[in-house]
């Protein structure tokens, strides 16, 4: 099969999920006042990028978002290497881990809100918590499963051996890394509507759920056909990195 | 002169908790400068851990390994070492493979490409610069472990059952190639093999370890040269062969009582 086609093809059940959407608001299988039809979240999509100021929205979302999600990547990646590395750093972090794994972040979410107020650090740190864990945890696997042999290898070349958890540890371990990375970048985008749900006066969570209050049920779906458009658009650009990145692997 | 003492080398490892298990027992050997020497023993008979504590990776419990004179406390540029499993960095390409240990010692861009161009071509590896190491076959892997340890200069070569993990073809070409190699720079090389034919074929005087725990059962020098016939590397590995075979059979032996 041509490339041409391969991608339309994959995306076949959206696009029927779409025109059967549209179909079924027209015949009426739908109630609109709570269930409006694909072309009327379209249109409201156009109104509120002209009106209601959508893209501002949307550029603050994707701040708090992406500012959590990096925070986390770096924090995450160092950490979970350290604790590969040192019996210190993982007697310290692992109970605290075992003990936080299970909790919902979003719960921590009011906290926030009460520690660093209403504005953007309190998403943030939403966020970055969020995305903290899953990262910390896959890079801790993936690097205490690294061939032992590489390590020594390093050495006996001559890396020294402060530097070796970066220059090879870290990459041998990346592939694991970036499977944890890809699952906190979904969970930034959950984290960050959930924050902004709760309080603020922006944001794409702010816009679903003011309109969503206002009765405005077509601009509510265009709101989140908007979080979702950012989501889509994201994981793509994760895979194209992942794709470069791991050029190796293939 | 010798290049590598082992004296007294014990190694102890505790298991469980509380156990200790003596893997080698008190080894004492010595390797001349310029020496192919190769060390044979039943699996768990600790001929690879006694390799990596002369490569300084793995403390010994007791004793002492001493390379040109000083003692061996971690890994050097004077030992250079390759794994049954190659090891190479999969996120570089054979060029990058080759040129790190450069690298790391600092050497500049355009000095350290044409040396690791020219161990790239001793091993015949010309070509596949660019390639990312899997997408090459075992053979070629190894080729190029072998040609990274070589850039960087080292006197002694410690190879890990460098050809246990491939085929019986390139096996045998890759032993060819090493013994060619060996003849043409005479470094010294202490090489740990299951293949009592390979460790004929290749070394000067082979080690015969006992069962677990590890000790030197006994010494043969094998030195047939570049010319032995088929028939005379035979006759010394069935000579091996039969200086080997009771430990094997109790390494089985307990391997079962283990069980």
């Amino acid at each position: 099969m041509s490339k041409a086609l391969r991608i339309p093809i994959f995306y076949l059940p959206i696009f029927a999920i779409l025109i059967l959407w549209e179909l079924a608001a027209r015949l009426g299988l739908l109630n609109p006042s709570i269930f409006p039809s694909l072309t009327d979240t379209l249109v409201a999509f156009v109104r509120l990028a002209e009106k209601s100021h959508l893209l501002a929205h949307a550029w603050l979302s994707l701040f708090r978002q992406s500012s959590g999600f990096f925070l986390a990547a770096v924090f995450g990646i160092v950490s979970g290497i350290l604790m590969a590395e040192s019996r210190t750093v993982r007697n310290i972090l692992e109970p605290l881990l075992r003990a936080t794994f299970p909790l919902p972040k979003s719960a921590l979410i009011p906290l926030f809100i009460l520690w660093l107020g209403i504005g953007d650090s309190a998403k943030v740190a939403a966020v970055f918590l969020g995305c903290l864990l899953p990262i910390v945890v896959s890079t801790f696997n993936a690097a205490r499963g690294i061939n032992k042999q590489l390590v020594w290898s390093a050495w006996s070349l001559g890396t020294p051996k402060w530097l070796i958890p970066w220059k090879v540890v870290l990459p041998a371990a990346l592939p694991e890394i970036m499977s944890g990375l890809r699952i906190a970048l979904a969970l930034s985008f959950t984290l960050m509507v959930s924050a902004e749900f709760l309080i603020g006066q922006r944001g794409l969570g702010y816009l679903i759920s003011t309109l969503g209050e206002d009765g405005d049920y077509a601009g509510m779906f265009a709101a989140v056909l908007a979080v979702t458009v950012l989501g889509f658009a994201a994981d793509r650009l994760f895979l194209w990195l992942n794709d470069h990145l791991l050029a190796w692997r293939e | 002169m010798s290049l590598i003492d082992i004296d007294g080398v014990c190694k102890n490892y505790t298991i469980e908790g509380d156990r200790e298990l003596t893997v080698i027992d008190h080894i004492d050997l010595s390797i001349r400068e310029g020496e192919f020497v190769s060390i044979i023993g039943p699996s768990g008979c600790g001929k690879s851990t006694l390799l990596h504590m002369i490569g300084g990776f793995v403390p010994s419990t007791a004793g002492e390994i001493r390379v040109g004179g000083a003692a061996v406390h971690s890994p050097g540029p004077d030992r250079g070492i390759v794994f049954q499993h190659f090891a190479l960095f999969p996120w570089k390409t054979v060029l990058g493979n080759v040129e790190y240990g450069l690298a790391e010692r600092g050497i500049g861009k355009l000095e350290r490409r044409d040396t690791a161009q020219s161990f790239i071509d001793m091993v015949k590896l010309s070509g596949f610069e660019n390639t990312y190491p899997n997408r090459l076959s075992g053979g070629m892997q190894q080729r190029v472990a072998i040609a990274r340890m070589l850039a960087c200069e080292p006197s002694i070569l410690l190879m890990d059952e460098p050809f246990g993990a491939l085929d019986a073809q390139t096996r045998k070409i890759l032993q060819e190639e090493l013994r060619e190699l060996w003849q043409r720079f005479r470094k010294t090389v202490v090489f740990v093999t299951h293949d009592v034919r390979e460790a004929v074929f290749l070394s000067q005087r082979v080690v015969v370890m006992s069962a677990r725990p590890g000790r030197i059962k006994t010494i043969v020098e094998t030195g047939l040269g570049p010319d032995a016939s088929r028939a005379a590397i035979d006759e010394k590995a069935d000579e091996l062969w039969d200086l080997l075979r009771d430990e094997v059979v109790r390494t089985l032996d307990e391997e079962r009582r283990g069980l």
